[in-house]
């Protein structure tokens, strides 16, 4: 997978972030075994310790679990994945409310744009 | 948790000059650690004070529990910020050379990460391209099963392909029993690779603090917070 860390948060809280949006996105499968924490550390180019600490959260959350000798897998349960992927959206979608709220819109005329947009897209799959 | 270098009250004269004045910090095993201040402000210094090549004018300063002296040398692996090895030396001179010099350094894995570098058959040091003569260098100074790496500079003036392949060595040579010590001014291109930083300005330790304190505290990276402190 690809890894972005931007300037403005603590790196480990996006790669939380980030390994949850592969789990919630299908990128990492249920069940898929991780790879070491030395190895993901290494492929999105951060400090091991850093890796660990937002695996140690993930698991918290119930994201990944570990087995003592096999090493760490992402959930199985539907349930938990399907929540993340909420929790993720609801997030982007305060964002992108933001975002218009200090362009000036809401309401209504927020919906128009948002429809128009959607009609468009539509328009642009089909021819 | 025993730390593998502590400084207590060190302070270094160079006759008139006051090079580090009152430095107190403790770096634990198993972090990964930034040196991080502007030219001149005392970078060198505080590692050659660590390996023993120079010895404190006040306080002290121990590594791995003990003042730096020929036992304390077998546990500390240094790159000085300047090319160290013979010149005349090819890469199987090399390995003899470490081996002969280190009992703990592992030869194996340094052929094995020579090797995927690609280096012509008998190509001295001297013939190699900066960025290649910084990669070998790194490479023998990390095959050591040391408790405390001491880089000086290790990305200074090579290419970014080059600083992320010196970089990826440093994360897969992690060992949770050892402690690694980046002096640099190039904050944004290590950054992400470090446990914590240790700010030094005009000899002094302005800061040490994790990484991610300072991201969390000021909504921004090491690299900008440190613009914003040494504006000059």
């Amino acid at each position: 997978m690809e890894w972005k860390i931007r300037n403005d948060l603590p790196i480990y809280a996006q790669l939380v972030d980030q390994i949850k949006l592969a789990v919630a996105s299908g990128a990492f499968s249920p069940g898929e075994r991780l790879a070491s924490v030395r190895d993901m550390a290494a492929e999105a180019g951060v400090n091991p310790n850093t890796m660990q600490r937002a695996l140690q959260e993930l698991e918290r959350e119930g994201i990944v679990y570990s087995q003592r000798t096999a090493g760490r897998f992402v959930t199985e349960d539907a349930a938990v994945i399907e929540e993340a992927k909420r929790s993720l959206a609801r997030e982007r979608t305060r964002n992108f409310l933001e975002a218009m709220a200090a362009l000036g819109y809401s309401g209504a005329e927020l919906l128009a744009l948002l429809s128009e947009n959607m009609e468009e897209e539509e328009h642009g799959r089909d021819s | 948790m025993d730390a593998i270098l502590e400084c207590r009250a060190l302070g270094k004269r160079f006759g008139a000059t006051q090079a580090l004045e009152n430095v107190n910090i403790r770096i634990e095993p198993g972090r990964v650690v930034g040196l991080l201040g502007p030219n001149g402000s005392g970078k060198t210094t505080l590692l050659k004070l660590a390996n023993g090549l120079l010895s404190p004018s006040e306080g002290e300063i121990l590594t791995a529990g003990q003042r730096p002296g020929p036992a304390s040398k077998a546990l500390v692996s240094y790159l000085p910020d300047r090319t160290f090895l013979p010149e005349w030396m090819g890469v199987p001179q090399l390995l003899h050379f470490y081996g002969d010099f280190y009992a703990d350094f592992d030869r194996a894995k340094a052929e094995d990460m020579l090797r995927r570098l690609g280096i012509p058959e008998g190509q001295q040091i001297k013939h190699m391209s900066k960025g290649t003569r910084e990669k070998v260098q790194l490479i023998l100074v990390m095959s050591r099963a040391a408790r405390l790496y001491l880089l000086d500079e290790p990305i200074g003036g090579v290419d970014p392909a080059t600083r992320d392949y010196i970089l990826d060595t440093i994360i897969r040579n992690y060992n949770p029993e050892a402690a690694v010590v980046i002096s640099t001014h190039l904050i944004a291109d290590v950054e992400q690779v470090l446990d914590e930083v240790v700010l030094i300005h005009g000899g002094h330790v302005v800061l040490q603090s994790s990484v991610d304190d300072i991201r969390e505290k000021y909504g921004k990276s090491v690299d900008g917070y440190f613009r914003e402190v040494f504006r000059c």
